[in-house]
């Protein structure tokens, strides 16, 4: 038999390639048209004006006390006054939400990968981990305080323990959910298992992983909170919980919703952070991420 | 005695072709809930053969192919490869590809990743597997589309996708299982005409899974009928049409008599004991 120069292979090719012709036509998404863009941003900043003008009216007509509710001008001047103080309180409340996220993630997609390993892994552990969330973070936090060294580890370990979880859980449940077909493709071609949990089962878990880390992120600051109200903590290394607290101790009620618009404000950018990582590594290809057009 | 070249050459050839690709030997399948998927079945795959399993669903056609691919080991009976290497340890290394019902590609990869994978599990580099990679898509069809995602194809050109990843490797033996029921008859026959050329270009041996009769007469010189409860082959029909195929065929008159032939076998088979 002759060989097949590339240039007779293309032209017989050509002769009954398949042509895409017939084909529909790859659909691109298209993107979001302009006005669309100005009204996402526009509805919800008119909702905020109306909702702080609301705020200020009623204060206003309703003479109310400014220890009782304060009015927004209260409230910002204090975030001014007091920004010294609430700034280093919430370094402190983001160091400890941040890093509990950080080890979240490693802790729980490490064992996550360990378990799909290995069943008897999974067997061993599984059930701890789901003992360590669903017992109240409230009622352990006191057990911690003893035993660990400082309290700000004290803190870390419990705002850990709760946002590990839904990263462990989601990430297992991804790991299991890989397509069986493309298991047997990989199975057929040889594939080792390093290949398979890399190639496929980690990038199809991402989706999962991402719902996990959405759900872990607001529930380490919410975790970071909660331990600081139960350790008490309180001087140089006390977080934004902490001032909350004494703010109401001190009846210092601007302070107090200084300190609650801070906490705010962090839990949205940390929900906006993980959308925006989410949405970056699922843009291409998941359903979740893809405009939907009929 | 002087030999002549020519005719070494073909006596040569015609040993090779007449010694099977694939021989099953008595093979068995019970799944663990009891059911006997494959009972007690032996045929020897030639090469350049382009068979299909026809049958209805439950017949074991798509276990057969499982079995013959190596995913799942049958429970009794053996699979033979006598022309291909084996390893040190005996285990036949067969050169197969597999194209699944549905098109089985990662939706987190490019068309040009997705048919890269079979080559990347056997650690060639994507610079390496550039050509040949760019060569399977340019085989279907497809080489504008390298760096496209799954989601943005049809599902036509999703199989075609799935059909350049079990090009790449140049399998000997390309298994295929219901390929293309998933599609629309204009979509069908035009990947049945594009495999067709395929085949006669290339020569690989095909084993076809299908339950349509006129699909498996339109593209098989060997029809193998099968029946199921339990799954067993009932008739092993030659098709003995000339290839090239194409649409001019679809309307013969020896095209009707095969699917015909083809059809009786199939009802007879299931009207021993399927009251369906």
């Amino acid at each position: 038999m002759s060989t097949v120069t590339p240039a007779t292979a293309a032209s017989a090719e050509s002769a009954h390639a398949p042509a895409e012709l017939d084909e529909p036509a790859p659909v691109f998404v298209a993107r979001d048209s302009r006005t669309e863009q100005i009204v996402k941003i526009l509805i919800p900043t008119v909702m905020l004006a109306a909702l702080v003008a609301l705020w200020a009216w009623y204060v206003k007509a309703y003479e109310v006390p400014h220890y009782i509710l304060p009015s927004p001008w209260r409230v910002a001047e204090s975030l001014i006054k007091d920004w010294g103080t609430l700034s280093a309180a919430l370094l402190i409340t983001l160091k400890i939400t941040f890093t509990a996220l950080g080890m979240a993630l490693v802790g729980g997609v490490g064992l996550a990968i360990l378990m799909s390993q290995s069943r008897w892994v999974e067997l061993a552990l599984y059930p701890y981990a789901v003992i360590l969330q669903v017992t109240p973070i409230v009622a352990i936090a006191p057990l911690i305080l003893i035993y660990a060294p400082t309290t700000q580890s004290a803190l870390l370990i419990c705002a850990w323990l709760v946002a590990f979880f839904p990263v462990l859980s989601n990430t297992t449940q991804g790991l299991k959910s890989t397509d069986h077909n493309l298991l047997n493709l990989f199975e057929m071609y040889g594939a080792n298992r390093w290949q398979t949990l890399i190639h496929l089962k980690l990038p199809s878990a991402l989706p999962y992983f991402l719902a996990g880390l959405r759900i872990a992120g607001g529930l380490a600051l919410i975790a970071a909170v909660v331990a600081e109200f139960a350790a008490g903590s309180a001087g140089a290394q006390s977080g934004l919980a902490y001032r909350l607290l004494e703010s109401q101790f001190r009846l210092n009620i601007p302070r107090l919703f200084a300190a609650l618009i801070l906490l705010s404000v962090t839990g949205v950018i940390i929900f906006a952070m993980t959308s925006v990582v989410s949405h970056l590594l699922l843009r291409k290809w998941h359903e979740s991420a893809l405009k939907r057009e009929n | 005695m002087t030999i002549d070249p020519a005719q070494a050459v073909s006596s040569d050839a015609h040993a090779s072709a007449s010694r099977p690709l694939v021989s099953l030997r008595g093979i068995s399948k019970v799944f663990s809930n009891g059911t006997t998927a494959l009972q007690n079945m032996s045929m020897d795959i030639r090469q350049g053969e382009f068979i299909s399993l026809l049958g209805p669903s439950g017949c074991g056609k798509s276990t057969v192919l499982r079995i013959i691919a190596g995913l799942g080991d049958p429970s009794s009976g053996t699979i033979e490869w006598p022309t291909s290497n084996h390893d040190a340890s005996g285990k036949a290394l067969p050169e197969i590809s597999f194209v699944f019902q549905e098109p089985t590609l990662m939706p987190w990869a490019t068309v040009f990743n997705n048919v890269w994978l079979p080559l990347r599990l056997k650690g060639i580099s994507k610079q390496a597997a550039r050509d040949r990679v760019l060569e399977a898509l340019e085989m279907v069809g497809l080489e504008k589309f390298a760096e496209a995602y799954p989601r943005e194809l049809s599902g036509g050109m999703k199989m075609r996708v799935s059909i350049a990843r079990a090009l790449v490797t140049r399998p000997k033996l390309l298994l295929m299982d219901e390929p293309f029921a998933a599609l629309d008859e204009i979509t069908r026959f035009k990947l049945n005409n594009d495999l067709l050329h395929l085949w006669e270009k290339f020569g690989w041996t095909v084993i076809f899974v299908t339950h349509s009769v006129f699909e498996s007469v339109y593209l098989s010189n060997r029809i193998v009928v099968m029946a199921a409860r339990p799954g067993r082959v009932v008739n092993d029909m030659a098709v003995d049409a000339p290839y090239p195929r194409d649409e001019d065929f679809r309307t013969s008159s020896i095209y009707n008599d095969y699917c015909k032939d083809a059809s009786l076998a199939l009802h007879s088979a299931m009207g021993a004991n399927d009251h369906l």
